[in-house]
């Protein structure tokens, strides 16, 4: 009995711990005093690695998102003869939470799980030693390029995702079912807003950027240096930020709801 | 590896990509014409019912979006809905005994008020109020008075004898 207690106890000051560690990750990284001629081809080189090679999957996708919701959208709309309706439906449901959500979701995988499985297999490798051993930072020579990377890569993403999704389901919408273009994009342009559906949807997007690459990051910086311990961590890696993105969601908009 | 010029153009590529995806976020999806407020005027009206109005409904002459519901709050006092109307400038002149009145776009849409101009020679300016206003039609409340009317048309003829018949004892009460 005395043995359950002590190993709930232990799981809980590692868990504590472990947010403890990541807490302080983060924290050496936004308090550092930043060098802009040195880190700026750093962080050039992790958004070229995070957001640019990330573009295929997320245009791709969003396109079939957005046709798909079209589709599925017009078939239901039909039945109340509201297919007039098509553009706004798709719109605010890809602005608001399609968009920013599936975007963090594709980043995660394709994005996140490379940060991991990289630092971890330079921590394994003592790289990351070796660097502090030059008198390289590596928090600033690895750490702090990736995380703003993906903070910035993110919400660049979403936005291109957004306006793909939206042409695809114009594609859909107007070239293959007919309904009239002018409709189209007037009910649209009557129903969204700006501020409050295209802005929120990318302050969600800066969010889960921003969590999604800060457990990416610590996940590797702080994975076991074996090759199962970086399988670990990469799966947690993907695990935690999906789950991380799906609750703050909730959050998010249960805070911007207000508005709508 | 790529060389790092590479790396900038294809990264300044990307930039370009997000910012026109947000412009056509911006113009062609959610139809915002400029970061500022549009340049115009309020005037105001008192309704005893807005129905479903919201705020940023249309403002329509002869069908024709002229301005937007710039708010809505209630008079403490009087207990009428005070709706704040912000006009385009380049509507002018719009007679000061225009009225107001709350309609609803086909038979589901939302609410907006429709304004129709009148005769007098002077106009709405800044800060003036509208006071020729028409309330909104609530499709219960219509509903509820059509029962009302053919219910009560069958009742009266039913209530004159009950109310003779209610009339009579107290009568009697009276004569004894």
């Amino acid at each position: 009995m005395m043995s359950y207690v002590q190993s709930l106890g232990s799981w809980g000051l590692a868990t504590l711990r472990d947010y403890g560690r990541a807490g302080i990750l983060l924290s050496r990284v936004v308090f550092a005093v930043p060098n802009v001629r040195k880190g700026f081809p750093l962080v050039l080189q992790q958004v070229y690695a995070e957001g640019v090679q990330s573009l295929l999957i997320i245009v791709v996708s969003s396109l079939f998102i957005g046709m798909v919701v079209a589709l599925q959208g017009y078939h239901t709309l039909a039945k109340f003869g509201a297919s007039q309706e098509l553009g706004p439906l798709v719109a605010l449901s890809v602005a608001r939470e399609l968009g920013p959500v599936v975007t963090a979701l594709l980043f995660a995988g394709r994005a996140g799980s490379a940060l991991t499985a990289e630092i971890g297999l330079m921590k394994a490798t003592d790289q990351l030693s070796s660097m502090e051993m030059m008198a390289v930072d590596p928090m600033r020579k690895v750490i702090a390029p990736r995380l703003w990377g993906g903070f910035i890569s993110m919400p660049l993403l979403t936005m291109i995702f957004n306006a793909v999704a939206i042409y695809g389901a114009y594609l859909v919408g107007v070239k293959w079912l007919g309904l009239d273009a002018g409709a189209f994009w007037s009910n649209m342009q009557a129903s969204v807003e700006f501020h409050s559906d295209i802005v929120n949807g990318l302050l969600k997007s800066l969010v889960f950027g921003f969590v999604v690459t800060w457990i990416a990051v610590y996940q590797g910086y702080d994975a076991v240096p074996t090759s199962a311990g970086i399988a670990k961590s990469t799966t947690r890696s993907v695990v935690y930020s999906s789950l991380a993105v799906l609750g703050l969601d909730f959050v998010l908009t249960a805070m911007m709801i207000g508005g709508w | 590896m790529i060389s790092e010029r590479m790396v900038e153009s294809v990264v300044g590529l990307f930039l370009i990509a997000a910012m026109g995806a947000m412009l056509v976020l911006a113009f062609k999806v959610s139809g915002l014409t400029s970061f500022f407020k549009p340049e115009g005027y309020m005037v105001t009206a008192q309704f005893d019912d807005i129905g479903q109005l919201k705020t940023r409904a249309a403002v329509k002459i002869g069908g024709v979006t002229v301005g937007e519901v710039a708010g809505i709050k209630l008079d403490p006092v009087t207990f009428k809905a005070v709706v704040k109307i912000q006009i385009n400038s380049r509507v002018k002149d719009i007679p000061v005994d225009s009225t107001a009145t709350i309609l609803t776009a086909g038979l589901l849409g939302d609410n907006y008020i429709e304004i129709t101009p009148m005769y007098s020679s002077e106009f709405l300016k800044e800060g003036s109020e509208i006071t020729e206003t028409h309330s909104a039609m609530i499709l219960e409340r219509l509903i509820g008075q059509f029962m009302y009317k053919v219910g009560g048309g069958s009742n009266s003829d039913s209530s004159t004898p009950s109310n003779n018949a209610n009339a009579e004892p107290k009568k009697e009460g009276v004569t004894q």
